[in-house]
């Protein structure tokens, strides 16, 4: 289907794009984007004038479960809440059940990606077999089979050398290293973040420096081997801190966050609901403050949701044994455009966080709306204001401490290769 | 005599000072029930209460059972272990059978803290926190307020010492919820790698040194150290402990000369207090703890029931 979207604000920070433009889309790609792009004969063309054009938004950390524990959410019903939560691209973590560790599973996510035929989904391969952080997986086979990245995500490598040898190995095949950061001696047993609130509630804590060890370690190995290493779910500030100091250093670091860790502290622990459970634990004020600054100066790269769909029996259980995790997709954009509407990020700032960062980081072609571009789009519309239901969510994990939160702004158009994958224009 | 306008006994935290009252009064006239022959009154016939202890317990749980039976209650004892609820029947599926069995109250002890809270938003019965994780231990700090104030003629004023593994311990944060609101000053010492983090704003003082804690306390309450606590690395050994945080004849000088002494229980004697106080009746109010013990679990278990109505 080809598509001339008209009159909406065009905000493409790879090309340094942000104004008032048209859009064509032909036979799958941008085929013009200028002030005034004349309409092909027999084209459909979309009025879209007071919304906003990005590139396709692309999630760079997802967890879709399948293989293996559907219960909590396929990668159709992934696809389905990432469409209509505005991406056109995720990035699906290797914790699955078996976990993806080799080429037969690797081919099989993306075997059901393209069934599902939403959204395009990029698989991580892990880096140990079985995710245990002892042997490393097949890195040049898993790559042939469709992987863009490497990790252990849920555990991170504990083992300094392995470590090393990852980002080497890795390196030589461009396969970026993305480390769940995470000192386990100092995390073990631990159900939130370290300090009052937990002091309060009597919950094991989970100190900030169990973060922060990993990330100053891992940007060491980084500079050491000369390779590049990608810090996942940055939650503190002392992660921030040490990112921003190695980025000036040019070491090759670069690091994301997730909306529940620039919106949510640790307080919201204290009727310990298990909604609020999360790996990273929520952090602190002054935490949250510094994932801000580090956003808005570009120290993180990129906003990721960490998609962590479960079922009910995961999260109705005492606290200590809720499983972590937000389902995030269709909440994400609506709780990042906060940032925008508190003047912590500029638009264009915003969107390079959800679209050209990572696909920069994941070797991606995507996340430009250059001619010539794959049309994957998302419209957004950014005064629409809107309260998050769960039970309206397309993911199956309806576990999010979001329900009932009034925010504004909400992709009204998915569009991925040329096609409209989620219309939500209705609900204006 | 007031109501109490509660469904739940959930922890200290969320009580009021005019509530802490009621129940410390409340159980002050139950006292004398236990002197009697026939400890035995006909209050809460027809109730049945269920106490559900995921953890073992014998003084907890035995002076709730005979707090009940005192009042005619029926009690039923339910010990289930936690291990194998992760694997089988969940928390709030228990419940939901027992729910479905009209019980008044349920009693529950939990290693997970917040596991009361839990049940307290899905059942209709009133439920008594009997020591949630580290969390609150509520009926243990109302006793020990009542012991307080029997021994002292009040609670405001007086300087209270807890001392030992604090950040473990239930006991010592419902103690410190509630002797701060009576007017009291909690102070709070142990090893570092036993002070929780951030502890001081919870409004009390913390030291490291034993000494420190208790100079001129009205109060010294110890709480008890867990042996497999020192496979984390929390504390070298018991030996060690013994030697600079055992309450002493020697540092309890440091006291005021009519301090009281009080311990949670269960004691391991000669690591956290010595022998010789903890049997001296001048100091140690130890066994007037668990007697009040069952006094105020009377007070819960009557005041939830509808007290005076």
């Amino acid at each position: 289907m080809n598509l001339l979207l008209k009159g909406a604000r065009v905000i493409d920070p790879a090309s340094k794009i942000d104004s008032i433009e048209d859009v064509l889309v032909e036979d799958g790609k941008i085929a013009d984007c200028g002030p005034s792009v004349k309409a092909p004969p027999d084209i459909t063309v979309l009025d879209l004038t007071g919304l906003i054009i990005t590139p396709g938004l692309i999630d760079m950390h997802v967890h879709l479960r399948e293989p293996g524990l559907e219960y909590k959410e396929t990668i159709a019903s992934g696809c389905q809440a990432a469409v209509a939560g505005g991406f056109t691209s995720i990035a699906c973590m290797p914790n699955t059940s078996p976990v993806n560790d080799n080429r037969s599973i690797t081919e099989f996510i993306r075997r059901k990606a393209a069934e599902a035929n939403l959204a395009n989904v990029y698989p991580v391969g892990a880096i140990s077999m079985h995710s245990e952080g002892k042997q490393l997986t097949e890195f040049w086979d898993l790559k042939e089979a469709g992987i863009v990245a490497l990790s252990d995500d849920g555990n991170p490598v504990m083992d300094a050398a392995l470590m090393r040898r990852a980002l080497e190995y890795a390196c030589s095949l461009d396969l970026p290293v993305i480390q769940h950061c995470e000192d386990k001696n100092l995390s073990t047993g631990g159900l939130m973040n370290e300090g009052y609130w937990a002091t309060v509630l009597g919950l094991p804590g989970i100190p900030a420096i169990a973060e922060d060890v990993m990330v100053a370690r891992d940007i060491l190995m980084a500079e050491y081997t000369k390779t590049r290493v990608h810090i996942a779910h940055v939650s503190t500030a002392g992660a921030v801190r040490l990112i921003r100091d190695a980025k000036k250093r040019g070491i090759n670091v670069t690091g994301e966050t997730a909306p529940h860790y620039f919106t949510l502290t640790d307080e919201s622990l204290q009727n310990y609901d298990t909604h609020y459970k999360v790996s990273p634990p929520l952090r602190g004020e002054a935490d949250v403050a510094a994932i801000k600054e580090g956003l808005a100066d570009g120290t993180l790269d990129a906003i990721a949701c960490d998609h962590a769909p479960h079922g009910r029996t995961d999260k109705e259980v005492e606290f200590e044994y809720a499983a972590n995790g937000i389902s995030g997709l269709e909440t994400s954009l609506g709780l990042s455009l906060n940032l925008v509407h508190e003047g912590v990020l500029t638009w264009p700032q915003l969107i390079a966080a959800m679209s050209c960062h990572p696909a920069r980081i994941l070797n991606l072609s995507k996340g430009s709306l250059a001619c010539g571009a794959d049309a994957d789009i998302t419209v957004i519309d950014p005064e629409l204001p809107w309260t998050i239901d769960t039970k309206a969510f397309h993911s199956r994990g309806k576990n999010s401490p979001f329900s009932g939160r009034l925010v504004k702004g909400r992709a009204v158009l998915t569009i991925v290769g040329g096609k409209i994958q989620y219309d939500g224009r209705k609900q204006r | 005599m007031m109501k109490l306008a509660k469904k739940d006994i959930l922890g200290i935290a969320d009580m009021s000072v005019d509530e802490i009252n009621l129940i410390l009064e409340t159980a002050e006239s139950f006292l004398e029930i236990s002197m009697r022959d026939i400890k035995k009154v006909p209050t809460l016939r027809g109730k049945s209460i269920i106490n559900l202890f995921y953890e073992a317990s014998t003084r907890t749980r035995t002076s709730f059972e005979i707090a009940g039976k005192r009042l005619s209650a029926d009690t039923i004892n339910i010990s289930a272990s936690t291990s194998s609820t992760v694997k089988g029947e969940t928390l709030i599926d228990t419940a939901r059978n027992l729910e479905a069995m009209n019980p008044d109250i349920i009693v529950l002890r939990h290693s997970a803290a917040g596991a009361p809270h839990m049940l307290a938003s899905l059942v209709k019965q009133s439920i008594i926190n009997a020591g949630d994780g580290a969390h609150e231990h509520p009926s243990q700090a109302l006793l020990d307020m009542m012991t307080i104030r029997e021994k002292k003629g009040k609670i405001a004023g007086l300087k209270v010492a807890l001392v030992g593994d604090i950040l473990h311990s239930r006991v010592a944060r419902s103690n410190i919820y509630g002797l701060s609101k009576m007017g009291a000053e909690v102070v709070v010492a142990g090893p570092a790698t036993m002070l929780p983090r951030d502890i001081e704003k919870m409004g009390v003082a913390a030291f490291t040194k034993i000494e420190d804690a208790i100079a001129d306390a009205d109060v010294v309450m110890m709480l008890r150290i867990q042996l497999e606590r020192q496979k984390q690395n929390i504390f070298p050994s018991l030996r060690e402990y013994a030697q600079h945080y055992c309450l002493t004849r020697k540092n309890i000088k440091l006291a005021r000369p009519d301090a009281i002494v009080m311990h949670p229980g269960p004691m391991n004697r000669g690591v956290e207090i010595s022998p010789d106080i903890a049997d001296d009746p001048g100091i140690s109010v130890i066994l007037d703890q668990v007697n009040n013990g069952v006094a105020v679990r009377m007070a819960l278990l009557y005041l939830l029931s509808g007290g005076n109505e």
